[in-house]
């Protein structure tokens, strides 16, 4: 089940996402064709080549609008990540004013 | 999603950076992170099941919470300036913690398990894996749904409560209000806040996430606060209302001259408007942001930005105008609502009791829940808000006066007051009375030069600007108000002190 909190892995290359925000609990995520696992799993890490991404960045916000679905990059690594074949954008709200 | 994760992509992002200095200790992102875990370590080896920290703002601060977090164990912080006798009370409930702090009693007392705050960082950076020695303790870093910090809440009203804050809570609070490593080299925070309370740990985090440098400034006094801004270089700086208050006062009119200074936060208890006018004029290329949350919502539920100040500042539409004393509008990962008496939610700017739901809120204490079925958090807190979503908060629910079967929150009342030019400070309580239910009872100090005013003038004053059921019964005159570090008063305590005071005195002096 897909919830805040959540840490998930490409099972080829290095990119480690946790999930922010998910609604919807039947998505498939994916990163360049691999499912995302368990960031526990045993990982194969041979790597691929990025396809069609600049890569996912170290703290960014990933979205992806139609699954109410936000994780953030916290291992960056090629990408690039979809859910449900989608592929993600960065998030690109405004920031709120620093209030510490 | 836990602390470990956030220090873990601050050292990647950006670890030869120094997070934090105070005097002449500091530590780099990297050096933090090594700190953590060596500290970790420490935890495991003499056993302990929690980390307490017992100071002022140091280094050795966010090294403790990052150890206790790699450690899977809750940090927390207790306020340095109780007594013995209630730190031993507080620190009774986790006799096998690790303490950190320079009071000399509890070396004494526990020499295994205490460090002093230089002595702990000392220990780390000596601490090289002895041959005989495992090189790797085995450690179960904090998770999502694991207690990370313990902090007991002011308790105004009320006996303090241990507030519990999970990873999920701070972390989510974090990830979703501030943008990762988004400061540049230059910029510095400084912290004058305290250790123990919510505002200095929220603080802690966000700064080190966005990968500023942090400046930790102690003893805080006007100038003291003024000169570091100069010399560090600061760019963020969050004070508390009292704190702001004592710097307009020592600038007495002149420009608070802090060209690198961005961003001035203020947060922690009410702002009186007064006083913000003043800074916002001293301050004048200064960007002003209120902060308004609780320690069970890991801090900052609703802001009041920049635009939000100019806007209200320049307006001439009461409402708009009206902002400046609002807490803003609450941010987008959080909901509010608005409930009467009976858990209806109002409408139409009708005040109630303020509800909050999100991830960062914890609304837990130690051994329960106080969320209900449908996780909304009931703050205690009165409020509004306007048609335009901001929030106006009128003060605890538990300290409005009800007066002849009228509410009358004292916020009101002590903002017409602190109008007044000869009143420096004011606190409204209700003492209770056969006849109707409450008494208004106010409490003020007076500026140096206000010697003429009596009570018959300020109780007209209120009278003019409410009405005359809002107007103080009494008013009595002290030479100050009781308050907590964060400048909130203690109104059980004006209460008590009033009420011994005028059964042993004559009642004409209202």
């Amino acid at each position: 089940m897909l919830k805040a909190g959540l840490r998930l892995a490409c099972p080829r290359c290095t990119t480690e996402v946790v999930v922010v925000r998910a609604s919807a609990d039947d998505v498939m995520l994916t990163c360049s064709e691999s499912v995302l696992v368990s960031v526990d799993s045993a990982r194969e890490g041979t790597g691929h080549p990025t396809i069609g991404s600049d890569g996912m960045l170290l703290g960014k916000r990933y979205v992806d609008e139609p699954a109410d679905l936000e994780l953030l990059c916290t291992k960056a690594g090629p990408g690039a990540l979809a859910c449900d074949g989608r592929v993600l954008g960065i998030r690109g709200a405004k920031p709120l004013p620093s209030s510490d | 999603m836990d602390l470990n994760l956030l220090l873990d992509m601050a050292v990647t992002g950006y670890g030869n950076r120094t997070a934090v200095s105070e005097g002449g200790d500091a530590l780099t992102y990297a050096e933090l992170g090594r700190a953590a875990d060596l500290g970790a370590r420490l935890v495991r080896r003499i056993g302990a099941d929690a980390v307490i920290f017992v100071g002022p703002s140091h280094p050795a601060y966010p090294a403790a919470l990052f150890a206790s977090a790699a450690a899977g164990v809750p940090f927390i912080p207790l306020n340095y300036r109780l007594g013995r006798e209630q730190l031993q009370g507080l620190m009774a409930a986790h006799p096998k913690a690790l303490v950190v702090s320079d009071e000399p009693w509890i070396g004494e007392e526990m020499p295994e398990r205490a460090r002093s705050l230089r002595g702990y960082l000392a220990t780390l950076r000596d601490d090289r894996p002895s041959p005989d020695e495992p090189d790797v303790v085995p450690l179960s870093p904090g998770q999502s749904d694991d207690v990370a910090v313990v902090l007991h809440t002011s308790g105004t009203s009320g006996t303090p409560k241990a507030a519990l804050l999970r990873h999920r809570n701070l972390a989510s609070y974090v990830f979703t209000t501030v943008e990762f490593a988004n400061a540049s080299d230059e910029e510095a925070a400084l912290v004058t806040v305290p250790t123990y309370h919510i505002a200095g740990l929220a603080n802690l985090v966000s700064n080190l996430y966005a990968g500023r440098r942090i400046v930790y400034l102690e003893a805080f006094d006007p100038q003291g606060w003024l000169e570091t801004i100069r010399s560090e270089g600061i760019t963020q700086a969050m004070v508390v209302p009292t704190m702001l208050a004592r710097v307009v006062r020592f600038l007495d009119g002149a420009d608070a001259s802090v060209p690198t200074l961005r961003t001035l936060a203020y947060g922690g208890s009410r702002m009186p408007i007064p006083v913000l006018e003043e800074a916002l004029a001293r301050f004048a290329d200064t960007d002003f942001v209120n902060a308004y949350g609780l320690t069970e919502t890991s801090s900052t539920i609703a802001l009041l930005g920049p635009d939000d100040h100019r806007a209200a500042l320049t307006s001439n539409e009461p409402g708009a105008r009206a902002r400046l004393g609002s807490v803003g509008r609450v941010i987008p990962s959080v909901e509010v609502e608005v409930r009467d008496d009976d858990g209806a939610p109002t409408a139409g700017q009708v005040p109630g009791l303020i509800f909050l739901r999100g991830d960062q809120v914890s609304g837990e204490y130690a051994g329960e829940s106080a969320l209900d079925v449908d996780g909304w958090f009931p703050t205690g807190d009165r409020g509004w808000l306007d048609d335009e979503g901001y929030l106006f908060i009128e003060g605890r629910a538990d300290d409005t006066i009800i007066r002849g079967g009228e509410n009358v929150s004292p916020a009101e009342i002590e903002d017409v007051l602190m109008a007044h030019p000869a009143v420096a400070d004011a606190a409204v309580v209700g003492l209770s009375d056969d006849e109707w239910g409450q008494r208004i009872a106010a409490v003020v100090t007076i500026d140096g030069d206000g010697d003429a005013v009596t009570p018959a003038v300020l109780r007209e004053w209120v009278r003019d600007h409410l009405r005359s059921s809002k107007t103080p019964d009494l008013v009595a005159f002290w030479p100050e108000l009781p308050r907590t570090a964060t400048g909130k008063l203690l109104r059980r305590q004006i209460l008590e002190e009033l009420s011994s005071t005028l059964s042993t005195e004559n009642p004409a002096t209202s």
